[in-house]
């Protein structure tokens, strides 16, 4: 295999004296720094530059949120700090334990009511449940319950391998699923209606009150929850018990023999991931007042587990790049936003993958592309010649692309079955592009790319809500096939 | 004796005395209900059992091989209800269809199971090979994707309003009264599933065990690097045995249209579940395993809606598999697992 070559060595630059390593030499000179300010620097040093990417891109966004108005705030950054929070959580099970929780979504889920039942008023089924915790009560109790929820069920890891703990998690998922739709035992989960009715972050103390009852104010107190958990996330990682996690995730056998309690370290895992989903779930209840049970279904576990593979398993950092891109797909893919946002995202995506896939040639991304341009106008013209049913649709909403995608792509009056035989056929075409090689691929690509963008404008941009989901699923295949590291992860050292 | 065989006894042992000692209870104290509810649950339960033991036998062959868990499968039976269902309407529907009833639903079958099959070949391909060699969780998670994107697709191309096959009015309402007028109906559609079922798995049987593609997977599933160094080659075993294990799963999707009508994208999920639940408790990886499984996993899910709830039936049917994998993770009639260094 190719990437097994052991790399050539480099020749070495003139003025470079044999014996005299130029990186010890510049270590050497960045220790002398002294200070604060040195310190700082030391640190960026040693961040590689992926990391110094991540550590970029919230800090650049980040600011830019509280600007935003209320509705936007709440979907963008309310829901994108949440999802990095799970994501964080999920992390060290999936990335620093390696272990498959597919049932995580219920951790989140159980935190969310138990801090409805703990803090809000509820009426149902003649039981009336008034407690009106203190918040900081509730959501330690939340958090403890979840993990001791998690301690519960990484137990039964004690006897599984690896994959029935995926199993036994996805059914403890979905028996949560079950449980608070169609179950109501006393009147706790108030089934498909869920609980309404939930007081939102109350902290009393010493006679004060302090109530977080704005978008702008759940956002900060997320922000800061991030923040202290990356932090304590980024020390145990680091820790003893991290690197212990690290070793046996990569070789648990080799792990045992060296003494470490591999059992034990899984639970841990287990249970610190699901005292942080208890966390997030919490204050999520809090955040939108209520706890209902469509909010935790597979498609949650699915984003989650997006954000994870995409941002890079076992990286801090690219949980929050992760969260920010799969989330603000997520919610600009969200039917009440209006499509045209969609459709500029989905074309400048169509075109960076295809400057992607054939990347060291110019040559092939302008035939590819101009190939495509003047395919799909030629096959325009021909068709609103010969077929003019096959013309006259609407384009789904105006914009500035409207013009272009009039003259661009077939719209036919009523695509129904066409845009369904167009979606399999573009699966065929894509199955076909990955299978071909050099010039025929760039051929490929001219009617994969035309017909890419006639399901889109006939199918897919009226179903905003299931193409992301689509989108999702197919992101998750291709990271895994493609990139298995993410976007931030550090590839794995192949042991022979 | 040897051990893995005595121990299989001893599971089938136990599990008869707890078969008997529940009807003893169903059929002599249960209050209100009589004998004959006992029986038509169990009928019931057959019948539901034959289709999920079809599920399970793919997820079994399929484990068996790669020691993969595929999560796509119980979507690949839903889409092989689906092209069913196409197949019956491009053929003129319940109501006038334009060829002999058998022959059309013998063509849904043959269409599904080929679909599905060439489906379980693509899904190879494109998200389990490039991940043979990498960390065990890459291909569950690249599965678990597949699954997202099949069921989303169904819901994007079909819509997620119930397709109905109207197998009663395909085939025939009526069945066979056992015990007159009152006692235990079997209806024909039922009769005719598990008569498919069975026949398909003494196929498979005879394939796997007669056949040189069936010694191959054996080979394959014992030891890869062994097979291919005997001449074998892995990947068109592995890709024979997803083609099965899809079409054994679109039969059984439409098997569950004909008998139960309705049709969706999501039906997939819950029962791929049950199919896995079944392996596991049959012993996964195990053929005859899979089946028994699917037969009890079937009649636990059916004596449950009777005697208990409908709502808590799936949960009865996930405890017991929880319960199962903690107990006898190698199932009733697997071999235990031993851990090679």
């Amino acid at each position: 295999m190719p990437e097994n070559t052991p790399p050539t060595p480099e020749p070495a630059p003139a003025g470079i004296q044999i014996g005299v390593d130029q990186w010890v030499e510049q270590a050497d000179e960045r220790r002398q720094r002294r200070g604060v300010g040195g310190r700082i620097a030391h640190l960026w040093e040693l961040l590689p530059p992926a990391g110094k990417l991540a550590f970029l891109t919230p800090a650049i966004i980040v600011p830019f949120l509280p600007f935003m108005n209320e509705g936007n705030l709440f979907n963008y950054g309310v829901f994108i700090l949440i999802y990095a929070l799970l994501a964080l959580g999920l992390n060290v099970v999936v990335g620093f334990a390696g272990l498959l929780d597919l049932g995580y979504v219920a951790f989140f889920g159980f935190g969310a009511y138990i801090y409805s039942f703990l803090s809000g008023t509820h009426n149902e089924k003649s039981h009336i449940y008034t407690h009106h915790w203190s918040a900081q009560y509730s959501i330690l109790l939340a958090v403890v319950i979840c993990a001791l929820l998690g301690l519960f069920l990484g137990s039964s890891s004690r006897r599984l391998l690896g994959d029935y703990l995926a199993i036994v998690t996805l059914f403890f998922g979905q028996a949560f699923v079950i449980f608070t739709n169609t179950t109501d035992p006393y009147g706790l989960t108030n089934g498909s209606n869920g609980l309404a009715n939930v007081d939102p972050l109350n902290f009393r103390a010493f006679g004060h009150t302090l109530t977080i009852n704005s978008v702008k104010g759940y956002y900060w107190f997320l922000l800061g929850c991030v923040v202290v958990v990356l932090i304590v996330l980024w020390c145990i990682a680091e820790s003893r018990t991290g690197r212990a996690w690290k070793a046996s995730r990569e070789d648990p056998l080799a792990a045992e023999m060296m003494g470490m309690p591999v059992n034990r370290l899984k639970i841990m895992a287990f249970s610190l991931g699901a005292a942080i989903a208890g966390l997030a779930g919490s204050v999520f209840a809090a955040a939108q007042t209520g706890a209902f049970p469509q909010n935790f279904s597979t498609q949650v576990l699915i984003l989650i587990y997006a954000v994870v593979i995409l941002g890079g398993t076992g990286s801090l950092t690219g949980m929050i790049v992760g969260a920010i891109a799969i989330i603000a797909t997520n919610q600009v893919l969200d039917s009440t936003s209006p499509p045209n946002n969609a459709r500029v995202i989905f074309y400048v995506a169509l075109v960076l993958g295809v400057v992607l896939t054939l990347r060291p040639s110019w040559k092939k991304i302008a035939v590819a592309l101009v190939g495509t341009a003047v395919f799909g106008l030629a096959l325009h013209a021909i068709v609103d010649a010969v077929w003019s049913r096959g013309t006259s649709g609407q384009v789904t909403s105006g914009g500035f692309l409207t013009g272009v995608i009039r003259h661009f792509v077939l719209l036919p009056t009523n695509p129904g079955r066409l845009a369904v035989y167009g979606y399999l056929l573009m699966i065929v075409l894509i199955i076909v592009v990955v299978q071909l090689k050099g010039w025929w691929r760039v051929i490929a690509f001219v009617p994969t790319l035309y017909l890419t963008a006639f399901v889109w404008e006939n199918i897919l941009v009226e179903n905003p809500a299931v193409t992301r989901y689509v989108l999702f699923g197919a992101l998750l295949i291709a990271v895994m096939t493609i990139r298995p590291q993410g976007l931030f992860g550090t590839a794995k050292v192949e042991i022979v | 004796m040897n051990p893995a065989l005595s121990q299989q006894l001893r599971n089938l042992a136990g599990l008869g005395v707890g078969l008997v000692a529940f009807m003893l209870y169903a059929v002599y104290f249960s209050p209100t209900q009589g004998w004959v509810f006992f029986f038509q649950l169990t009928v019931n339960g057959i019948i539901l059992g034959s289709i999920y033991a079809l599920i399970a036998l793919g997820y079994s062959m399929v484990y068996g091989i790669l020691k993969l868990l595929n999560f796509a499968h119980g979507d690949v039976y839903m889409i092989g209800a689906f092209i069913g269902f196409g197949v019956l309407t491009l053929l003129g529907g319940p109501l006038n269809p334009e060829i002999p009833v058998a022959l059309l639903v013998l063509c849904m079958f043959v269409v599904a199971m080929l679909g599905s099959g060439f489906l379980g070949l693509a899904i190879e391909r494109f998200a389990y090979r490039p991940l043979r060699d990498a960390p065990r969780i890459a291909p569950l998670i690249s599965a678990l994707g597949v699954a997202f994107f099949l069921e989303n697709s169904a819901l994007l191309l079909f819509g997620s309003q119930f397709r109905n096959y109207d197998g009663y009015d395909l085939i025939s309402y009526n069945g066979i009264h056992v015990g007159g007028a009152n006692g235990v109906f079997i209806q024909y559609l039922g009769v005719i599933v598990i008569v498919g079922a069975v026949l398909l798995m003494l196929a498979l049987l005879a394939l796997v065990r007669w056949t040189r593609l069936g010694k191959a997977m054996r080979a394959v599933s014992f030891d890869r690097e062994g097979a291919a160094m005997m001449g074998i080659d892995p990947d068109r075993v592995i890709a024979a045995t997803f083609f099965i294990g899809s079409a054994l799963a679109g039969a059984a999707g439409v098997m569950f249209g004909l008998l139960f009508s309705q049709i969706y994208h999501l039906m997939g999920f819950l029962a791929g579940l049950k199919g896995f639940t079944a392996a596991v408790v049959g012993g996964i990886g195990s053929i005859p395993g899979a089946m028994l499984g699917g037969l009890l996993v079937g009649l636990i899910e059916s004596w449950a809606k009777g005697y208990l709830n409908g709502n808590v039936s799936d949960l009865v049917v996930f405890g017991i598999l929880i319960g199962v994998m903690l107990v006898r993770p190698s199932g009733l009639l697997g071999t235990p697992a031993l851990q090679k260094v």
